[in-house]
């Protein structure tokens, strides 16, 4: 396993520019950023040595975000607009201390710190980016799970006004998301503050966002107002669009293809005409981490 | 004007691929250039479907055999786009990948028709010539009913693959059923049911 450093991969100005970013956020949370941003995330960057940064370009144009429709580029194109100020987040149902904590409150109780991770979309593509974030355990433990919690359910904004895609009825809106309880405790989830060092822009999900790096992209919900604790396993909006085609789970299996296309291989993005697909492995390269927790499972069934 | 028209009609069938090859040699596909290639040649082809099979009514309500006589290139440039998007996907984007690409064909319904698709369209190309028109005599024209099912198939394949809006997908289904409609002979089974 090797730690490397961001200033390693990153091109001069983007890093310079993130400097400015940390003045920006002042001195109490540019300390932190100082302290945490060297140095990525050991647990999250097994086998990746060979891992090479998206640019910065492509993680904010190339997006499937289909409250502002179904273009790749339509999130950057629609979601400048988008007011993420103010903004609340409720944490609620099976807990013992439900929380409503705004934005702000959030970044100021819950450091971000950097975590390189490889996204997989279900469509046979992925990217690797550097997130800013904090485990979603240390929230929800804030909220104490009662012992009938069972799964999370996220959900995220519905602003047909704001998002022209929930205008029509592509998908169940607001989109709803969902983890296993212990999925969502695992160190490696993360709710997601920023990217490459800076604030999260509009059209990768912000203010807030879930990243949950073994499985496919559209697990990690985008502009989350809602984390409910449940004891039934929700149903998420992919799940009622297209139940075979999208399980609850969805975690990155190269041995169980989608019905319309394979999941063997990848192809990355940025890598240009020449580059050659590559082999998609198990959890998305985070086996070592979370297989544990699909012991005696039959991921074939539960896909 | 005879020697104007087709060679001026065989630049113009051109004009995508040469947008194409600009685009890769100026590195401007973006993000995923293997899957815009792959777009952009599979639309085309469904596109010259569309504009080849326009041909026989075109002549039908404005008498001019013009539309015939460009036919037959038409019908090969449908072959042309349908084998650059073939190609795409076997030595560009699965470098000849030969278990993965069985696999897919076999297995993935939308590889499938559009493979069988492409395989269709082959027995059209090899008797296309006047040679062949000739000496298949009236079994050519049932031959080259094929098309038919080729459109549909392509049309299929689009739809297939598309995650959630079909909306484009089903733009050229909508159209090939609609040129496919404007054949029917409505006076010969209108005359025959009596």
């Amino acid at each position: 396993m090797k730690k490397f450093k961001y200033s390693e991969i990153t091109p001069e100005n983007i890093y310079k520019n993130r400097r400015k970013f940390i003045k920006n956020m002042g001195l109490a949370a540019g300390s932190m950023f100082i302290g945490q941003n060297l140095v990525t995330s050991a647990s999250a960057n097994t086998n990746k040595e060979e891992l090479k940064l998206t640019d910065y370009r492509y993680v904010t144009t190339y997006n499937n975000y289909y409250e502002f429709g179904t273009g790749k580029s339509n999130p950057v194109e629609r979601s400048q607009k988008f007011k993420t100020t103010p903004w609340d987040v409720v944490i609620d149902g099976e807990v013992e201390n439900p929380i409503k904590i705004s934005m702000d409150e959030i970044l100021e109780m819950f450091p971000s710190e950097e975590r390189i991770y490889k996204l997989r979309c279900v469509e046979g593509w992925s990217m690797v980016i550097p997130w800013l974030g904090f485990p979603l355990n240390k929230i929800l433990k804030k909220a104490l799970p009662t012992n009938k919690a069972k799964f999370v359910k996220f959900i995220s904004v519905l602003d047909p006004e704001q998002m022209i895609g929930q205008r029509f009825p592509i998908l169940d809106w607001p989109y709803k998301e969902g983890l296993r309880l212990d999925e969502a405790m695992h160190d490696l989830t993360i709710l997601v503050t920023g990217l490459y060092g800076k604030k999260l822009p509009n059209q990768n999900g912000a203010p807030l966002r879930l990243m949950v790096p073994w499985k496919y992209g559209f697990k990690s919900s985008k502009a989350i107002v809602n984390i409910k604790l449940v004891d039934k396993m929700p149903t998420s909006s992919w799940m009622k669009a297209s139940p075979n085609e999208y399980g609850f789970y969805s975690n990155v299996n190269p041995a169980v293809d989608h019905p319309r296309w394979s999941q063997a291989t990848e192809r990355v993005i940025g890598g240009g005409i020449i580059s050659p697909r590559i082999p998609t492995t198990m959890f998305n390269g985070y086996g070592d981490e979370v297989a544990n927790l699909y012991t005696g499972m039959d991921l074939k069934k539960y896909f | 004007m005879k020697s104007i028209f087709k060679p001026g009609v065989f630049t113009l069938c051109l004009i995508p691929f040469f947008i194409i090859t600009y685009k890769i040699f100026l590195n401007k596909l973006g993000p995923e250039p293997v899957k815009e290639i792959t777009h952009f040649t599979g639309e085309w082809t469904l596109i010259f479907i569309c504009i080849t099979l326009s041909m026989s009514p075109l002549k039908r309500f404005t008498n001019f055999t013009f539309w015939i006589k460009i036919r037959r290139m038409l019908g090969l440039f449908v072959f042309f786009y349908a084998t650059l998007h073939l190609l795409t996907y076997v030595v560009i984007d699965y470098r000849l990948d030969w278990s993965q690409i069985i696999d897919d064909v076999v297995k993935k319904k939308f590889i499938f028709i559009g493979f069988a698709a492409w395989l269709l369209l082959i027995p059209l190309v090899l008797t296309s010539s006047q040679k062949m028109i000739i000496a298949l005599k009236h079994n050519w024209k049932r031959l080259h009913k094929l098309i038919y099912i080729i459109a549909i198939f392509g049309s299929l394949h689009f739809i297939w693959l598309s995650k959630t809006i079909y909306f484009k997908p089903l733009i050229y289904l909508i159209i090939i059923i609609f040129l496919l409609i404007l054949r029917i002979n409505f006076k010969r089974i209108i005359s025959k049911t009596r």
